[in-house]
C-alpha cells in the first residue's frame, strides 16, 4: 500500500514482495594474509523485514564494515567470502556474476558510503554523477534522467538548483543527503548505510536521522544502519545487532535491548555513555582491548574483558541462546532458553 | 585596555589574583580569496575567557566555530590577529627566545586529536617520551629520565610502564596511544594541557577510561586541562566550567553544571535537544531541518546565531550581543535572555 505511493517506474514491478528482503545464514568473511588468516566476520545470520530498520553496532575492528560490505559483495581482496549465503529475496548474491550483481545493485539495494566526500566525485556535478548512475542501470531517456534527479533532490530537501553544483560547493550535510538521494534513485527495497552520520556535526547528525527515517515510513525501503554510536540509533531503529570480534553478541528489538541489555559486554558499552541529564555518575567503560582476530581466544571473544568471565568461559565458545525475543551469545543465558 | 568593561570569567578570580591562563578579547582572522577579491574569515572574534589552577574547562561547539583555532593559538601555532592571552600574567606575545618558548611549551604543552598521526611510527613510544624530557628537562640523567618516564605512564593508566615503554605505536591501540599522549604531555610537569578532541577518534567503550585519566590528571596532578570537544555529554562528565562557540563567538559560558541544567543561550539549547541521549526519550515534535553554522566571512554586526534563532528580534540583526553575567559565573550573549525574557528556543 505504501508502495502504491512511489512512482511505479521506479519501483518494483510487484509491489511488496512476500518474506524477508534479505536472509543471511552464517556468512563468514575472512582476510587472507601473508601472516595468516583472519576471520573478519564468523558465522552471522540474520533477516531483514521489508521495510524494517537494523541497526549495527560495534568497536572498530568488530566486522562490522566487513559484514555490509559482504552483503553488498563489494569486498575487495584480500577479503573474501568463505562461507554461508546472503540471500536477497531468495536469491544468493554470493554466487552471482558481476554482470548479475549490476542489475540487484542500485535497482533493489543500494549503498551509501560513510565519507560522502570520498564517495562523490569532486570534479562532476552532482546532477552528471546522478545520470552516470541511472545510465549505468538502464535508464537513459534525458528527460526522465532529469525529472527524476529533481525528485529525489527535493526528496531529502536539498534545492534542485544544485544539481549543478560540485561536491565542494555543498555543506557536509548536503553532501550526505544527496548520497542519500542518489541511493534512492530507484527506490530500491533496501538501502545499506556505513555510518553516514559519523562525519556530521550533531546538529546535522540529528537532523540527517530524522529525515532518513521520514523517507523510509513514507517510501517503505529496508534500511541496514552501521554505527558504533549506540546512543545515535537508539530512537530510530526497530532492531539492533551488537557486534564484537567478528560475531554477534547480541540483537533483539532495539527497546528491548536499551532496556534490558543481556550480554555483559551490551551492558557495557550502554554503561560507557555519559549522559547530558540525570545525575553525574563516575562511569568505567569496558577495561582492555578486543583480541586479536588472527589469533581469536579458545572461547568466548569478550571473556579477557568480560566483568561476569567463568571458567568454561576461556575454554568452549557459548552458542546463542533465546531470552525474551533477544538472541544472546553468553553462558549466563544457558538456562533462561534453549540454544538456536 | 579593557579594564572597563565586565570581562567574562574574571568573577572567578580575586581581584588581584590573576588567573592561570587569562585569554583577553583574542581574535584570528584568515585571509582567504585571490588578491582581486580579498575577504576575511573570522575565525575567532573577540573571545575573553579564564581557566583558573585545576581546573576542567571544555569549549564545546560544532565544527567550523572557532574552537580548535582557540587551541592552536595558546598553543602558539597560529599568532593571534589582535588581542592577547596572558599565561601566569604574562602576555603570550612577550614570549621571544628559545629558551622562553621551551619552557611556554613545557607548561602548555598540546595533546592531539589523531592518535594515529600525533606518534612517530618507527621509534618505540619511549622516543617520544624521553626526547620531550632532554629538551625541557635537561638536568635530568638518562636513568632519571627513564625513572620519569615510568613514572608518566603509570600515571596515565599504561602499566607497567616500564614494559609499554619499549612498544611500537603499532602495538598499541587507540585508547593506549592517546594516554601516550597525555603522558608525553605529563612528562613536562606541565600546568595546562590542551587537549583537542582527545577521544573523539576512540571508541565509546574506551573514551570514559581516557576521560577519567583527565580527571585523575587535575585531581592527583593539579593540572588544568582545556578540552575542546563537540560532545556535551563528555563535556559535562569531566569537566568544571563549559564554554560554548558559535561561528567564532562565545556564546555562554558558566559552570558545566548550570549551564546544561539551566542554558540560557538558544544555540546551548539547540545542541542539547540534538545530543543523542539513550537515556532520555526522543521529543519527535522538535525534529526539524535546523540549518549549519555559518562562515564568517566578513561580517556584518549583530547576533551571528540569529538566522537560524526561532526567538529572533530586530536588535539581533544590528548589535553584536556581548557577554553579560545572568546567573552566578553564567554568562550568556543573547539579547533575548538579556532583556530579561525566558528564553526556551528548542
Amino acid at each position: 500500500m505504501a508502495h502504491a505511493l512511489a512512482d511505479d517506474q521506479y519501483g518494483l514491478a510487484s509491489p511488496i514482495r512476500p518474506g524477508p528482503v534479505l536472509e543471511i545464514r552464517d556468512l563468514s568473511v575472512e582476510y587472507v594474509l601473508e601472516s595468516g588468516i583472519v576471520g573478519a566476520v564468523e558465522n552471522v545470520s540474520f533477516d531483514v523485514a521489508p521495510g524494517e530498520f537494523l541497526a549495527i553496532v560495534g568497536e572498530s575492528g568488530c566486522g562490522k564494515s566487513t559484514l555490509l560490505f559482504g552483503i553488498a559483495q563489494l569486498l575487495n581482496p584480500p577479503a573474501e567470502i568463505s562461507g554461508g549465503t546472503v540471500a536477497f529475496h531468495g536469491r544468493n548474491l554470493v554466487q552471482l556474476t558481476e554482470r548479475e550483481l549490476a542489475a540487484v545493485r542500485w535497482r533493489d539495494m543500494s549503498v551509501v558510503m560513510q565519507s560522502a566526500m570520498n564517495a562523490l566525485n569532486p570534479v562532476q556535478s552532482v546532477g552528471a554523477q546522478f545520470r552516470d548512475a541511472m545510465r549505468a542501470h538502464g535508464k537513459t531517456s534525458k528527460a526522465e534522467i532529469h525529472e527524476r534527479s529533481v525528485e529525489v533532490l527535493k526528496m531529502v530537501g536539498i534545492d534542485p538548483v544544485h544539481l549543478k553544483s560540485y561536491p565542494h560547493q555543498l555543506s557536509g550535510g548536503m553532501r550526505q543527503r544527496s548520497m542519500i538521494a542518489m541511493a534512492m534513485l530507484f527506490t530500491p527495497e533496501l538501502i545499506i548505510m556505513d555510518e553516514p552520520t559519523s562525519a556530521l556535526d550533531v546538529v546535522a547528525q540529528r537532523s540527517l536521522m530524522a529525515q532518513i527515517k521520514d523517507l523510509q515510513r513514507e517510501y517503505h525501503f529496508a534500511v541496514i544502519f552501521v554505527t558504533h554510536d549506540m546512543s545515535l540509533v537508539r530512537h530510530f531503529s526497530d532492531r539492533l545487532m551488537v557486534m564484537y570480534a567478528g560475531q554477534v553478541s547480541e540483537v533483539g528489538p532495539t527497546q528491548k535491548l536499551f532496556d534490558h541489555p543481556h550480554h555483559p559486554y551490551t551492558v557495557g558499552l550502554m554503561e560507557a555513555f555519559p549522559s547530558i541529564r540525570g545525575p553525574r555518575v563516575q562511569l568505567t567503560g569496558i577495561p582492555g582491548s578486543p583480541p586479536d582476530l588472527a589469533r581469536p581466544p579458545a572461547g568466548c571473544r569478550f571473556s579477557a574483558r568480560c566483568p561476569k568471565v567463568m571458567p568454561r568461559c576461556e575454554t568452549d565458545p557459548p552458542p546463542e541462546y533465546e531470552v525474551d525475543e533477544t538472541s544472546v551469545r553468553c553462558f549466563l543465558y544457558e538456562d533462561a532458553g534453549g540454544s538456536q | 585596555m579593557t579594564e572597563l568593561r565586565t570581562e567574562p570569567g574574571h568573577q572567578h578570580a580575586e581581584p588581584d589574583q590573576e588567573p592561570l591562563l587569562r585569554v583577553d578579547r583574542m581574535s584570528r582572522h584568515f585571509n582567504i580569496g585571490s588578491p582581486v577579491s580579498r575577504r576575511t574569515l573570522h575565525a575567532v572574534d573577540e573571545v575573553s575567557f579564564t581557566v583558573g589552577e585545576r581546573e576542567i574547562v571544555a569549549i564545546v561547539g560544532e565544527s567550523g566555530s572557532g574552537k580548535t583555532t582557540v587551541a592552536r593559538l595558546l598553543a602558539r601555532l597560529y599568532k593571534t590577529t589582535s588581542g592577547e592571552a596572558y599565561f601566569q600574567g604574562k602576555p603570550l606575545s612577550g614570549i621571544r627566545s628559545r629558551r622562553e618558548r621551551l619552557r611556554y611549551s613545557g607548561l602548555v604543552p598540546m595533546v592531539f586529536q589523531d592518535p594515529f598521526a600525533s606518534i612517530n611510527p618507527v621509534f618505540r613510544v619511549s622516543h617520544g617520551v624521553t626526547r620531550a624530557l632532554k629538551l625541557h628537562r635537561p638536568d635530568l640523567t638518562r636513568e632519571q629520565r627513564f625513572t620519569e618516564a615510568v613514572r608518566v605512564f603509570d600515571a596515565v593508566g599504561l602499566t607497567p610502564g616500564a614494559e609499554v615503554l619499549q612498544r611500537y605505536p603499532h602495538e598499541l591501540s587507540g585508547g593506549q596511544r592517546q594516554r601516550v599522549g597525555f603522558a608525553q604531555a605529563l612528562a613536562m610537569r606541565p600546568k595546562l594541557i590542551l587537549a583537542d578532541e582527545p577521544v573523539s577518534m576512540l571508541d565509546v567503550s574506551i573514551r570514559i577510561g581516557l576521560l577519567n585519566v583527565m580527571a585523575r590528571l587535575r585531581d592527583d596532578a593539579g593540572v588544568s586541562i582545556l578540552y575542546i570537544t563537540h560532545d556535551l555529554a563528555s563535556a559535562r562528565y569531566v569537566s568544571d566550567r563549559l564554554i560554548v562557540m558559535y561561528a567564532g563567538h562565545i556564546v555562554e559560558t558558566g559552570p558545566a553544571e548550570e549551564v546544561l541544567s539551566s542554558p540560557r543561550h538558544p544555540y546551548t539549547q539547540l545542541l542539547l535537544s540534538a545530543a543523542p541521549d539513550p537515556k532520555a526519550d526522543l521529543n519527535v515534535a522538535a525534529e526539524t531541518d535546523r540549518g549549519e553554522p555559518p562562515k564568517v566571512i566578513n561580517p556584518a554586526p549583530g547576533c551571528r546565531f540569529r538566522s537560524r534563532c526561532p526567538l529572533a528580534i530586530p536588535i539581533c540583526h544590528e548589535v553584536t550581543p556581548q557577554l553579560v553575567e545572568l546567573g552566578p559565573g553564567h554568562d550568556a550573549a543573547c539579547h533575548v535572555a538579556q532583556s530579561g525574557a525566558e528564553v526556551k528556543a528548542f
